[in-house]
């Protein structure tokens, strides 16, 4: 790691631009990093720290702005080049080969050791001695797929700084950790920086930031909201630049007294294929004409419980209750017929078949009904009907209710999937991220008729990571964080800034 | 012990080994195909490719060691060609590997019948000979199983130590099973999970064109239409029999030709004991292994899907 | 709405005349002939003769018709069964063992019932080789769903293991016992299809597989069950969201395969064979497959790649007679086709991947 320019230690970003398509993920966002210094990006997900992060590892070219190291412009064309600049990356998703032990993980690729048969052993002496060096205990001829993930962490970095990283990258490290292991992880990063590693730290969690940080800048929306040296602020001031601390209540029509409830779920546990537990104890229930929201930085069991209300995926503890009757564990299709209608996250994978029409995509959970079908035979009339009726009440715009749904745009795809749930009437509606990735007019759109929903006496489930949908619909909010409730909010009580802490962790 | 001199079981001894030498390097090449995350469905017709022109190679020249690099050639070109389907146009890679054996088996079959004509004489070359180790190659059991063969039997079982050198211990064995298992991962340290893939489909190649040839300049002297008659296809169980290890992949092959060898010779068999549901046994083996190892039997995690630069 | 009009008279041309899918494959098929002209020309020979020959003995004579469509009918039957499952997203690789299995079914029933009456004899052949196609078919099923082998080797070594086990039962309890050779007895009159032409070989599975065709095309694109096998074969997650029952769905293709190769196998044996022999297929099951991906996994699509395939391995010995052509010129344009459909279908994904990084 001494071939490396002393002097290129600092990286500084200016109005960095970086687009997919029509989908703007970081714009005009700038921060500089000091050597010796822990930075902090901090923003929920879908701020843009990730992509911003790709691109300073050469995984993606930025449009716009520049980057400079030790006061040079740079280009990063790929990832050989980001390396010689001294940046080192740890990924969120740690890009380890499990198959691999840890010396030939961190031989991959590396100029050193591309010989035709690499020293192995004697590589995994000087790893074993650079990471006694930091307090980074890593076993380099351990296979990585056996290592806990708190060791895999640590090899991530020993991999980056074995290959002379002087600017450390590091993406929601402790998403992954327990708290005692995150615990473990701040020492090791503060003698980093003392040892002169510029390290730019991106988290959603403010305990951490605060903890560990030297300077933080949050991000919002692709957007710089704000850069504060961390020993002058204080959490709530963090908390309202997060979440954009101007939010103004809609009012909702009326504030009625919730109905019987419509959904109940009952201290549900989840663990997932790989043995991680995502959800844990979780109770909540949503009554007619009341919109629950479950607010939550990302990945902190959203998608789980929801998939869990619906069939999709099998909790192993609790219950789940639809107008007071079990449904834990049930097909999806015994929630269709009792009246639950899911909107999920991931629309492409989980939502509509691409490149069947229209049509095929609008009825696919109702082709079987006599409306739509006959002695086992789809009745075209009916179904083309149907889809231009729900073209029209929707206000999806596509040249053909034969044309393939891929082909419409994000909002329109998303507003034949609404339609689709809606116009079942359903009494219940379980929404994830609904507005995720659509334009204003299509955002507000779909808002209205999550409030129509309400006002017509359904009970709506809003999953959603965006603070403001959530305090402009909900009656009541759910944060969860880790897989567990750390609170429930009335309307009457919501505060950006509690809400802020409860979703970093903190319990009211 | 009489038994152990019997000229039926030496020479059933010694047909296993040579049956087994084709499928074994096929299936040594599909080894690295597959290692870097690429489903070669093609073996079958690179076989066939590399079997007709270390032929006709042979026979134009009369050097059977030029045939053999000939077959290693063609073989690897035709690697390259399933490559630009498989990772380049990232197509279904099952389904181009079939066609593309069709078309392997349609173009040996036309260039050889442009060659020697349809005439009922089919041309024939000289083969590799056995080696004389004298006195060793009356042993029995060893004798037959390794002291009997030609000098591409043992290139074949040299390459499967080189094979294992390559995939255990050097950095292109490291880059290869990472791109197969984490191409991503692989590109942030550097490297070019594409080209990765382009070079271990064409040694795939030229591994089964060399398996090929051997059918056809070592076992038997004659190139027929066909001739591989599904042995790529038999590779493809062994790699999962042998679980994907140059070793594991050599005692798979040994049993699928012993189970090929068996067909000629019933009276090995005690009576009673039909003799297909033997020749049945490692193909049931096959399926058992892969019902009882989940998640697909230590494939590559990448394996068939194909991948975009960047992170697809 | 004159113009809403003729989008929707260009869209019902586009639908029913030549629908996109349609002319890629023509022109795939033409750009693959094309191709071998060059090929043939290259050798010094008359592509035109050579390919007037070709036709001209698959598709010119009463009889060369009738041997086209002999042939046809097996490479139909299992095109349609893998179409149907590749549809459902099951990339079953078994027909020709399943071809096997209904044959060998198809032939002991015939010879069970002996001397019954044909209108009871043929319909018990051909649903014992259904079932017992499907059947087969189903162990690949079990392994996939429950035990999450792939289907694709594990319906690859059933193909050995059937083409072994009929081997058994040929040498064994099925041998014809007036005969050396691994054969049954020759079925009787009434356990044989009918022959529709005077004077060829060409029977009533030609009438059968037609009939499937046209009902795995209207299955496929008009009832529900199709309707769902496709949604779950685009998008099984989405599937189940959506209420569908993915499982089976996935039965529906590997039953639907299976039992439409056992068909294939049955329309051999009572069609041309007369008997079950060891060597029923020369590959049907495997060429079929390609058969489906020409056809774009659309049945009747399928029957007329089907069509195609057979006339050119019919015409392919008069060819090499008639102009000095190697009949395996056949083969290399049939691959071709094939390669180039596929390459053609990944382009434009290539290019917009290509267009979008780039912007």
């Amino acid at each position: 790691m001494s071939q490396l320019n002393e002097a290129a230690a600092a990286v500084a970003r200016r109005n960095i631009r970086v687009a997919f398509g029509p989908v703007v993920a970081n714009d005009d966002v700038s921060f500089a990093v000091e050597p010796g210094e822990i930075h902090a990006l901090l923003g929920e997900n879908g701020a843009g720290k990730t992509t911003l992060m790709r691109a300073l590892a050469g995984l993606l070219q930025p449009q716009a702005g520049s980057i400079e190291i030790g006061g040079q412009p740079v280009v990063i064309d790929g990832p050989l080049e980001a390396r010689r600049l001294g940046i080192g990356m740890v990924h969120q998703h740690f890009m380890l080969v499990p198959t691999l032990t840890v010396a030939e993980n961190i031989a991959l690729g590396l100029r050193e050791v591309r010989t035709w048969f690499p020293r192995l052993d004697q590589l995994a002496d000087e790893i074993d001695a650079l990471g006694a060096r930091y307090g980074l205990a890593v076993n380099a001829r351990a296979l990585a797929g056996e290592l806990s993930v708190a060791s895999q962490q640590r090899v991530e970095i020993v991999k980056a700084l074995y290959r002379g990283a002087k600017i450390l990258v590091l993406d929601e490290p402790t998403a992954v950790l327990t708290p005692q292991e995150a615990a473990a992880l701040f020492p090791v990063l503060r003698s980093l920086a003392a040892a002169g590693t510029a390290i730019v730290f991106i988290s959603h969690k403010l305990n951490e930031v605060m903890a560990v940080t030297d300077r933080i800048t949050v991000l919002r929306r692709g957007k710089v909201a704000g850069s504060l040296r961390t020993a002058e602020t204080e959490p709530r001031e963090i908390a309202r630049l997060m979440v954009g601390g101007e939010v103004t209540l809609p009012q909702l029509e009326g504030m009625p007294t919730p109905g019987r409830p419509l959904l109940e779920v009952d201290r549900l546990g989840l663990t997932d294929a790989r043995g991680v537990r995502r959800l844990e104890a979780v109770s909540l229930s949503v009554g007619a004409g009341e919109i629950v929201a479950v607010a939550g930085v990302d990945g902190n069991g959203q998608q789980e419980l929801a998939e869990a209300i619906v069939g999709l995926q099998r909790p192993d503890t609790g219950r789940v209750l639809i107008d007071g009757v079990e449904m834990t564990n049930r097909p999806v299709a015994e929630g269709i017929a009792a009246g639950l209608a899911h909107i999920p996250e991931d629309r492409h994978r989980t939502a509509i078949f691409e490149r069947m029409s229209v049509t095929d995509n609008a009825v696919a959970e109702e082709a079987g009904r006599p409306r739509f079908a006959r002695w086992g035979m789809r009745r075209r009339g009916e179904t083309q009907a149907f889809a231009a009726q729900l073209v029209a009440d929707y206000d999806v715009r596509l040249g053909s209710v034969e044309q393939a749904i891929g082909s419409l745009s994000g909002g329109n795809q998303q507003k034949v999937v609404l339609g689709r749930a809606l116009s079942r009437d359903p009494r219940l509606l379980v929404a994830v991220q609904p507005t995720r990735g659509l334009d204003i007019g299509a955002t507000a759109f779909l808002q209205s008729q999550l409030l129509q929903r309400r006002a017509a006496g359904a009970a709506v489930l809003l999953i959603s990571t965006e603070l403001d949908e959530v305090l402009a619909l909900a009656d009541r909010i759910v944060v969860l964080f880790k897989g567990r409730v750390t609170g429930v909010v009335a309307r009457a009580d919501f505060s950006v800034e509690q809400l802020g802490l409860l979703m970093a962790g903190r319990t009211a | 012990m009489e038994f152990l001199a019997d000229p039926v079981l030496a020479g059933f001894i010694a047909a296993s080994v040579r049956l087994s030498i084709p499928i074994l390097l096929a299936a040594l090449g599909g080894m690295f195909a597959e290692k870097s995350g690429v489903l070669n469905i093609g073996l079958e017709g690179m076989m066939l490719i590399g079997c007709f022109t270390g032929f006709i190679t042979v026979h134009w020249s009369g050097n059977l060691w030029l045939g053999a690099g000939v077959a290693v050639l063609i073989g690897a070109i035709a690697g390259l060609g399933l490559a630009f389907y498989a990772v380049t146009l990232r197509s279904n890679q099952v389904v181009v590997g079939i066609a593309f054996n069709l078309l392997m088996l349609g173009v040996s079959a036309y260039f050889f019948r442009l060659a020697f004509g349809s005439g009922t004489a089919s041309p024939r070359i000289t083969p590799f000979a056995p080696i004389d180790f004298g006195p060793l190659g009356e042993i029995p059991i060893l004798g037959p199983l390794l002291f009997q063969h030609d000098p591409l039997t043992y290139l074949s079982l040299a390459l499967v130590v080189g094979g294992w050198l390559v995939m255990q211990r050097s950095t292109i064995g490291l880059s290869i099973k990472a791109v197969g298992e984490h191409p991503e991962a692989a590109e942030t340290l550097g490297l070019d999970p594409i080209a990765i893939r382009y070079a271990a489909v064409a040694v795939s190649g030229a591994l089964a064109g060399l398996g090929g040839a051997f059918l056809s300049i070592s076992a038997t002297g004659v190139f027929l239409d066909n001739m591989t008659a599904g042995r790529g296809y038999i590779a493809l169980a062994i790699l999962i029999l042998g679980r994907r290890h140059p070793f594991g992949v050599l005692v798979a092959a040994l049993l699928f030709g012993a189970a090929e060898a068996l067909q000629l010779r019933a009276q090995l068999l005690p009576s009673g004991v039909p003799l297909q549901f033997l020749i049945m046994l490692p193909y049931v083996l096959t399926i058992v292994v892969l019902a009882v190892s989940s998640t697909r039997s230590g494939a590559p995690a990448a394996l068939g899907q194909p991948y975009e630069k960047g992170g697809g | 709405m004159s113009e809403s009009a003729s989008e929707a008279a260009v869209g019902l041309a586009r639908r029913w005349l030549l629908p996109r899918s349609v002319l890629s494959g023509i022109l795939c098929v033409l750009a693959a002939f094309a191709i071998g002209a060059l090929l043939i020309a290259a050798i010094g020979r008359d592509p035109v003769l050579a390919y007037l020959s070709l036709f001209e003995a698959s598709l010119g004579s009463t009889n060369g018709l009738a041997e086209t469509a002999i042939r046809t009918v097996p490479l139909a039957f299992c095109g349609i069964g893998i179409a149907l499952a590749f549809r459902a997203g099951v990339f079953n690789v078994g027909a020709e063992g399943q071809l096997f299995i209904g044959g060998v079914a198809a032939a002991w029933m015939g010879l069970q019932l002996g001397g019954q009456p044909q209108w009871l004899v043929l319909p018990a052949m051909g649903l014992a080789a259904a079932v017992a196609g499907a059947g087969w078919s189903a162990i690949a099923g079990v392994l996939k769903l429950r035990f999450r082998a792939d289907e694709l080797i594990t319906t690859i070594m059933l193909n050995y293991i059937a083409i072994y086990f009929v081997g058994y039962l040929l040498h064994g309890p099925l041998q014809d016992p007036g005969s050396p050779l691994a054969r049954t007895a020759r079925l009787a009159t009434e356990a044989r299809l009918p022959m529709l032409l005077e004077g060829t070989r060409l029977h009533a599975g030609l009438l059968l597989v037609v009939v499937v065709a046209i009902v795995a095309q209207v299955f496929l694109w008009r009832s529900v069950a199709g309707f769902r096998l496709r949604a779950v074969g685009h998008n099984a997650r989405a599937a189940e969201n959506t209420g569908m029952n993915v499982k089976a769905a996935l039965w529906t293709g590997f039953l639907i395969c299976g039992a439409l190769s056992g068909l294939a196998g049955f329309s051999e044996v009572a069609g041309v064979q007369r008997r079950m022999i060891e060597n029923l297929s020369p590959g049907f099951g495997y060429t079929a497959i390609i058969v489906a991906l020409l056809g774009q996994t659309n049945p009747l699509g399928v029957l007329a790649a089907a069509v195609l395939f057979a006339a050119l391995q019919i015409g392919s010995t008069t060819m090499e007679s008639a102009a000095g052509v190697p009949s395996a010129l056949t083969t290399v344009i049939q691959a071709l086709v094939v390669l180039l459909l596929i390459g053609q279908n990944a382009l434009p994904r290539l290019f917009r991947r290509r267009a979008v990084a780039g912007s």
